[in-house]
């Protein structure tokens, strides 16, 4: 029977629209793969030797700082590794045990990458452990632990996965328990270490994390198992709809109507919603630049990379996907009297609005300095004038359909935000910071700011010429759209 | 009114459709039946441009389908639920389509008004959004938006499908009075031959992508009909 759901998923996989366009995204992410697997390979070797050198001692160390792997483990899942979606609806009525879909569903997740990263770090220190003397026994056992924990994580995330803000709440945990033991008010790691270690030193502890991994598993199971009806996990749930007007936007014609559309379909969607609140997470990521906390980051043209990121949320996460959100109603768009300027300069001004409420909002890193805020400023402008054009534009060969209903319960993929999002984002922020280096090398950071601007000028007073130019790429894209966005997922 | 010439569509060496010549006056009521693959929707696609004929055109009204956009304020069409937003109230989507089509809050009210009997109290001030309504509500919700702003060429495809008695009865009542209008063309396709003889001047059967039959409807058409679809 698996062998049958391996065959669909295979052609499901190699069938998709999206799969010919997306191969040389498949290529990328391959190479992301790669370069994290061997990030965390060396880590794993390079592990012990560098905390031996810091006068540490590597084990204790690595068992203290576990319980933040973990937590950072789980909220990257939550935010990244997306819940595989089987075709189940048309599986129920077949002869095919309910068990046999779970397990299969489940089954698929355990072959994630998201689960093998871990093994480049963990095996390559355990033999490192081994060799170095550590009694054999206790380190297998140690590392069985670890990979029942990393497991734990995995089938946490799939039944957590249907729960809104708990990415927000793990955030918030690990902030307020960085944030104690930085300032040394209370140290969690003191508790949990016992604990870690102790999975090295008692040799029947390891069978606590087994035991609770397949304890997890069970209940993972039959949560599914018990949901896999067309009325539970797979249903749809009706929201009580309330008809808006938005007359206030009458006064903008053509762009209200489609304005007022926008509004509706990015507060009606678990989908689109989410950009809303990525735009918010993307607007505290430069604090991770502009705190000169860390090292690698602590240079003017990351800076100019965080400056784009941090008015740019929107911009990327919504932005992208134009004209994919309205792929489900796209045949009606294309047999109405519709003008494509009044169609895309509503995105366009929605794209402008958040970054200028971004911008707004960001205001609070002139805590940092004139300078940081200058920097965002400038990001906001070339964002506004370059990249929200570069989206549309590039949105023109987006062939993936968005399945805004895709509410279909526990089996649901909502998440938004993938890897996919931030890879097609990478080439928009080349350019700026290609600019401010050219800039600065030249003459002065100031200088690389200006251009920067002015090349986010420039593109705001071509704007017409581009907004023709999208046109015209929208019209010749017409039929393969269509065509692209009949299939569905 | 609509004028077709030498127009296929060619899919991998494969002809679905082949039409020499089509002509629909304006303010007949065409009727188009045929056999799953037939070709119905094809033509239909191809008459609203959403996919691109291999060879020939489709003349709307004096505008070439494929090379101008100029057909679409006089022209209407509902071909299935993906021409439906989900995410609005039905309400909601009949504004937005008004709005395209340059009418105002009350002209589509008072089109609702109109039509309250077809909705049978399902769809108007029901609190669901489109994506949550059956797919003959959704039907419903679709067939009336192309009503809206006095089309002149109304397609509908397969609308009695999905749709329960009373509501088809209902739904002949509207196309046929769509029909007598002289400036208003309607296209309807269906697999029910009772009810497109019923609503239709003029039927067309297609085989296969080719026009097999072109009758003006009278007693006998049905009859005539049944017997070329007959096994």
């Amino acid at each position: 029977m698996f062998k049958r759901f391996i065959y669909l998923e295979w052609k499901a996989f190699t069938r998709s629209a999206s799969f010919a366009t997306n191969l040389g995204l498949k290529i990328l992410i391959f190479f992301l793969i790669a370069y994290f697997s061997i990030v965390f390979l060396a880590l794993g070797i390079g592990a012990f030797y560098i905390l031996k050198k810091m006068n540490l001692d590597p084990l204790v160390t690595v068992n203290k700082f576990l319980i933040y792997y973990l937590l950072m483990d789980l909220i990257i899942r939550l935010l990244l590794q997306a819940i595989p979606v089987m075709n189940i609806r048309p599986l129920l009525t077949l002869p095919i045990k309910k068990p046999t879909i779970v397990h299969f569903s489940l089954g698929k997740t355990i072959l994630s990458f998201f689960n093998f990263v871990h093994a480049f770090f963990f095996i390559p220190f355990t033999v490192v452990l081994i060799i170095e003397g550590y009694d054999v026994v206790s380190v297998i056992l140690w590392y069985l632990a670890m990979v029942s924990l990393i497991y734990i994580n995995n089938f946490l995330n799939i039944l957590l996965n249907n729960k809104d803000n708990l990415f927000a709440i793990f955030v918030g945990i690990v902030l307020v328990l960085g944030g104690f033991q930085y300032y040394k008010f209370f140290d969690i790691t003191n508790y949990t270490s016992v604990f870690f270690d102790g999975l090295f030193h008692t040799k029947w502890m390891f069978l606590l994390p087994v035991l609770i991994l397949m304890g997890l598993y069970y209940v993972t199971f039959h949560f599914f198992k018990n949901n896999l009806y067309l009325d539970a996990g797979l249903s749809t749930k009706n929201k009580i709809a309330k008809t808006e007007d938005l007359t206030w936007l009458n006064q903008f014609g053509t762009l209200g109507t489609f304005l007022k559309n926008d509004i509706k379909l990015i507060k009606r969607n678990k989908r689109s919603k989410t950009t809303v609140i990525m735009s918010v997470v993307f607007l505290f990521y430069g604090f991770l630049f502009f705190t000169n906390k860390i090292e690698a980051y602590n240079n003017p043209i990351m800076h100019i990379f965080a400056g784009i990121f941090v008015s740019g949320g929107f911009l990327f996460t919504f932005g992208q996907f134009v004209p994919s959100w309205d792929s489900s109603y796209y045949q009606l768009m294309m047999t109405q009297n519709i003008p494509y300027k009044g169609y895309l300069s509503s995105k366009w001004w929605l794209i402008v609005i958040a970054t200028v409420v971004s911008t707004l909002l960001a205001s609070f890193y002139l805590y940092f300095g004139w300078h940081v805020y200058l920097t965002i400023v400038v990001g906001a402008i070339y964002n506004i004038g370059v990249n929200s054009h570069l989206v549309l534009l590039a949105g023109a060969y987006t062939k993936t359909p968005i399945d805004l209903d895709s509410s279909k319960g526990a089996f649901g993929d909502k998440k938004a935000f993938n890897i996919n999002t931030m890879l097609i984002s990478l080439p928009k922020l080349l350019l700026p910071v290609a600019l401010y280096w050219i800039g600065s090398k030249v003459m002065n950071p100031n200088l690389g700011l200006a251009m920067v601007a002015i090349a986010g000028l420039i593109g705001f007073a071509l704007r017409d010429k581009v907004f023709s130019l999208i046109e015209k790429v929208y019209k010749t894209e017409k039929y393969k759209t269509i065509d692209a966005y009949k299939q569905k997922g | 009114m609509i004028q077709v010439n030498n127009l296929s569509k060619t899919y991998n060496g494969t002809t679905v459709l082949n039409i020499e010549t089509l002509e629909i006056p304006k303010g007949q009521s065409f009727g188009l039946v045929g056999n799953n693959g037939a070709g119905k929707t094809t033509f239909f696609s191809l008459l609203l441009d959403l996919i691109q004929p291999s060879t020939g055109n489709i003349i709307n009204n004096d505008v070439q389908v494929n090379t101008s956009e100029n057909w679409k304020p006089f022209t209407a069409s509902f071909l299935d639920e993906s021409f439906l937003i989900g995410y609005l109230t039905p309400e909601e989507y009949f504004y937005f389509i008004g709005d395209l089509r340059g009418q105002n809050k009350a002209d589509i009210d008072a089109l609702l008004a109109k039509h309250e009997e077809f909705f049978n109290g399902e769809i108007l001030k029901n609190k669901k959004y489109l994506r949550d309504l059956s797919k003959g509500n959704q039907k419903k919700v679709g067939i009336i938006a192309t009503l809206i702003g006095n089309p002149e060429v109304v397609i509908l495809d397969e609308p009695f499908a999905n749709l329960d008695p009373t509501t088809v009865n209902r739904l002949k009542k509207i196309i046929k009075e769509l029909a007598e209008n002289p400036n208003v063309t309607v296209l309807v396709s269906s697999h029910d031959l009772m009810h497109t003889v019923e609503v239709c001047d003029r039927i067309v059967a297609l085989n296969k992508g080719e026009i097999v039959k072109d009758i003006q409807t009278s007693r006998e058409t049905l009859q005539e009909l049944e017997l070329f679809f007959a096994v």
